[in-house]
């Protein structure tokens, strides 16, 4: 295998690891904005279950007791955003930009009160994070050419990747398979029609802000205690915005969301590859010009390839009953 | 004629005779809306297998009634008694396991959703769709064969034409094992063709012994469908009666308190020059589908000219491109012999306006009004830059809510409160306010489009005097509607307008309900 074979693989690996707490996030986004919730409160839940995750698996040790936190924390954030859109008819963008606010200072603060480690937790060491999983027969197929690499690549990560992975097909089944999916995508469109067929809109928007919730969960957690080892501050750095971008580029589907995930992951692999390197005529490009190519790439995309966005129709809207 | 304040249960006229119990009973409902009393001690009996219509003017409680029935609003006080059993309905859901089907004025259809899933929503039959949908789309087939309401099972609800929709929630109801199917409004929106097939659907319906509620505004639909009706006014029931032993002149006078005139009295037209002329006018909305095209007719000093059309036919967009609101893709405008619109430019509406043109448009609510406005400050809408109701670079508050006060009087607007906010007022009101506002301009030319939706039998009244007495004083009108009796009653000549053309024009003497249905629906075409 070349060079450039390994550059390939390397480049997948990262955007792997980047894609994975967007497709969590991303999904998690889908239920709240299919039942007509907007969801701009994604970076502060994905921020809350991040800092969660390290700070419990730092005192218990296990990862997965982190997981637990992180699912809480991002769920009880989800069902404040829920009390404050379904409940109270609250503004949807202020209620979640509430919390995106909230979560980056008092993350960084419990951190600093608990661990006093300047708004950090403490390094996680490597029983308290997840461990690459070796999936079966990995070695054993190593020396065969092109399928042996192929399932290396498969194999040997996070066991939060995997459940990212799976959870595409599986949303798309609970979407589009299955009597909650009907009603769900019903009440974005059309929540009068979903009340005077005798279902509860309210009760509704809160089963999807709690599916909401769970995802966001292990989005975050990934971020903390598998991809990285601890919790930082700001750690999330606009991925659940990133994560609505890709949402409303796969017009609130799951699998075109999934790819504009993966697309956005992949360019942000391609500038930690591409920094430093120097383009015949123009010389070495700005590391800041590289930086932004992700965003530069998102502003593009939403403003001009989306095409008619068709968002779920009464998305933004709380359902009052008429008078 | 047999007035009844509240009919004894047994009153039935329907196949089931006297030993069954009626389909539907209200005892007593009443209802509060804050300090509104929608519904003040309403009894109501529905003899089953019957048709029965509910009439009332807006704001009469027939809406609020029928959602209490549904169970979308709670009575305060009073029973509902369903084949003669006492029934607590507390939600959607109680009404329809009650056998309580209702068809709303605004569909209540997903229209991104094929016709099954729509139908299925909220009775899927288990926690996965597949077998639920295999078994609704049997029986499905089933009801559309039983019922002659042929649609495509699969079609998606966005790309089907209302009436379609329509059959989509008579299906819904059915589907749920409806007995009794209530229809808030339903013809508003269809063509005369669409509302007779409508009416053959409510009769197969009730052959089967289903029972219907019709509310509706519309007496000649009451009179031709109906068994029995009860009229409805300021939340109270004040006459319930047999069908066959009334009139609509009695029905309207139940329905307002006193008599009313149900077609205004007016003397042939008299013709002056000609104010405005449109040729080959064509208007293309933003979605670059042509919506007005090759349009060419005129309007003379002293007539009413209407436009028919089942609404969403280009009228919308021929008077507001007339009005300067929308841009012209070709043809020309002339007015008062002056050319205002063509292609290559148009005039704004405030220029239209000084040379008097004036407006009264189709949504009141969103182009007629500003309804968070005090109503003295929506009376001077385009008119704020009158001297009269300006000092310097200030407002004339004194001036502007005397004016107001003034119009209020002279246009019969109730409550007579310059100062009260626009929105507090009923349709009729505020379509009063408005009507003041721009007849007072004294125009050369009053566009009006849709002058009485939404507005009561009284205020309808009114409203068509004006406009008559405004042909009568040498202006020209000209009148889009989408109620066949109001072209019917005011124009001195009609247009009919069908995908964006006009497609007929017919003299007031020769123009009847039928052939202009037949204009309307795009089936015949006039010379």
């Amino acid at each position: 295998m070349g060079e450039n074979g390994v550059l390939l693989l390397l480049m997948i690996d990262a955007t792997v690891r980047v894609a994975t707490p967007l497709v969590l996030a991303a999904l998690a986004g889908l239920f709240a904005e299919r039942s007509g919730v907007v969801d701009i409160g994604l970076e502060g839940k994905m921020l809350g279950a991040s800092f969660a995750a390290a700070a419990v698996a730092t005192v218990t040790g296990s990862p997965w007791l982190g997981l637990v936190a992180a699912v809480l924390v991002s769920m009880a954030l989800s069902m404040v955003h829920a009390v404050a859109c379904v409940t109270y008819n609250g503004n949807q963008v202020v209620s979640g930009m509430a919390l995106n606010i909230l979560m980056a200072g008092l993350a960084p603060t419990l951190a600093f009160a608990w661990f006093s480690q300047g708004g950090q937790t403490p390094m996680l060491g490597p029983g308290a994070r997840f461990a690459p999983i070796v999936l079966p027969f990995a070695e054993a197929l190593a020396p065969v050419p092109v399928l042996g690499a192929i399932y290396g690549r498969i194999s040997g990560h996070n066991v939060l990747v995997y459940i990212a992975a799976l959870s595409v097909p599986l949303v798309a089944f609970v979407l589009y398979r299955t009597r909650f999916g009907l009603r769900l995508r019903a009440v974005g469109e059309n929540p009068q029609a979903v009340d005077t067929a005798g279902i509860s809109v309210a009760g509704l928007r809160y089963r999807a802000l709690l599916c909401n919730g769970v995802l966001c969960g292990l989005s975050g957690a990934y971020l903390s205690i598998a991809h990285g080892a601890g919790f930082v501050r700001d750690m999330t750095a606009g991925k659940g915005y990133l994560a609505l971008a890709a949402l409303i580029f796969g017009k609130w589907r799951p699998l075109p969301t999934l790819l504009a995930c993966l697309l956005f992951a992949f360019t942000d692999a391609l500038q930690a590859r591409l920094q430093g390197a120097v383009l015949p005529g123009l010389g070495a490009i700005p590391v800041q010009a590289i930086q932004a190519l992700p965003y530069v790439l998102t502003v593009l995309l939403l403003a001009g390839f989306v095409g008619k966005a068709m968002a779920p129709k009464a998305i933004g809207i709380p359902y009052v009953k008429e008078r | 004629m047999t007035a009844r304040s509240a009919p004894s249960p047994s009153t039935g006229e329907g196949r089931g005779g006297n030993n069954v119990p009626p389909a539907i009973e209200l005892r007593g409902i009443d209802k509060r809306f804050g300090p509104v009393h929608a519904n003040r001690a309403i009894s109501l009996s529905v003899p089953a297998g019957t048709i029965h219509g509910v009439v009332g003017e807006n704001g009469a409680g027939k809406s609020t009634l029928m959602s209490i029935l549904y169970g979308y609003y709670q009575a305060d006080a009073g029973e509902i008694w369903i084949k003669g059993r006492r029934r607590d309905i507390r939600s959607t859901a109680d009404a329809i396991a009650a056998g309580i089907g209702m068809v709303h004025q605004h569909f209540m259809l997903v229209d991104t959703f094929t016709v099954l899933e729509n139908v299925v929503l909220g009775v899927e039959g288990g926690p996965l769709l597949r077998r639920g949908m295999e078994r609704a789309r049997a029986e499905l087939e089933r009801l559309e064969r039983e019922y002659k309401l042929e649609v495509d099972i699969d079609a998606v609800v966005g790309d089907l034409a209302v009436g379609l929709r329509q059959r989509i929630e008579i299906l819904k109801a059915l589907y749920r094992g409806a007995e009794v199917l209530i229809l808030d409004e339903p013809t508003g929106v269809l063509t005369p063709a669409e509302a007779d097939h409508l009416f053959r659907i409510l009769r197969a319906l009730k052959a089967e012994g289903k029972t219907a509620i019709l509310i509706t505004h519309k007496l000649r639909e009451v009179m031709a469908v109906t068994d029995n009706v009860t009229v409805m006014r300021r939340g109270q029931v004040v006459a319930t009666v047999r069908t066959a032993e009334t009139s609509p002149a009695a029905l309207a006078e139940h329905m307002v308190g006193r008599k009313v005139l149900l077609s205004v009295q007016r003397t042939p037209a008299k013709p002056g020059r000609e104010v405005l002329r449109v040729e080959g006018l064509q208007v293309i909305d933003g979605a670059g589908i042509a919506r007005v095209r090759d349009v060419g007719f005129a309007v003379r000093a002293g007539e009413i000219v209407g436009v028919a059309g089942v609404a969403g036919n280009g009228q919308s967009e021929l008077i507001e491109a007339i009005a300067g609101m929308r841009a012209v893709a070709a043809g020309r405008i002339v007015l008062n012999g002056q050319e205002v619109a063509t292609r290559a430019t148009h005039l704004t509406p405030r220029a239209l306006r000084d040379r008097k043109l004036a407006h009264i448009p189709e949504d009141r609510q969103r182009m007629g009004l500003v309804v968070p406005f005090a109503a003295h400050d929506s009376a001077i809408l385009g008119q704020q830059g009158k001297p009269a109701f300006n000092i310097g670079p200030l407002l004339n508050q004194r001036g502007i809510i005397d004016s107001c006060q003034h119009q209020m009087d002279r246009y019969d607007v109730r409550p007579d409160d310059p100062h009260l906010k626009s929105a507090n007022f009923s349709g009729g009101n505020q379509q009063k306010i408005v009507l003041a506002r721009e007849i007072e301009t004294d125009p050369d030319l009053l566009l009006v489009g849709q002058p009485t939706r939404g507005v009561d039998i009284g205020a309808i009244e009114f409203i068509h005097r004006r406009l008559i007495e405004l042909r009568d004083a040498g202006k020209a009108i000209l009148l889009v509607s989408v109620e066949l009796d109001e072209i019917l009653g005011l124009a001195d000549r009609i247009l009919v307008m069908n995908e964006g053309r006009i497609v007929g024009e017919l003299a007031a003497e020769e123009a009847d309900e039928q052939k202009l249905g037949l204009l309307m629906a795009g089936v015949a075409r006039a010379a």
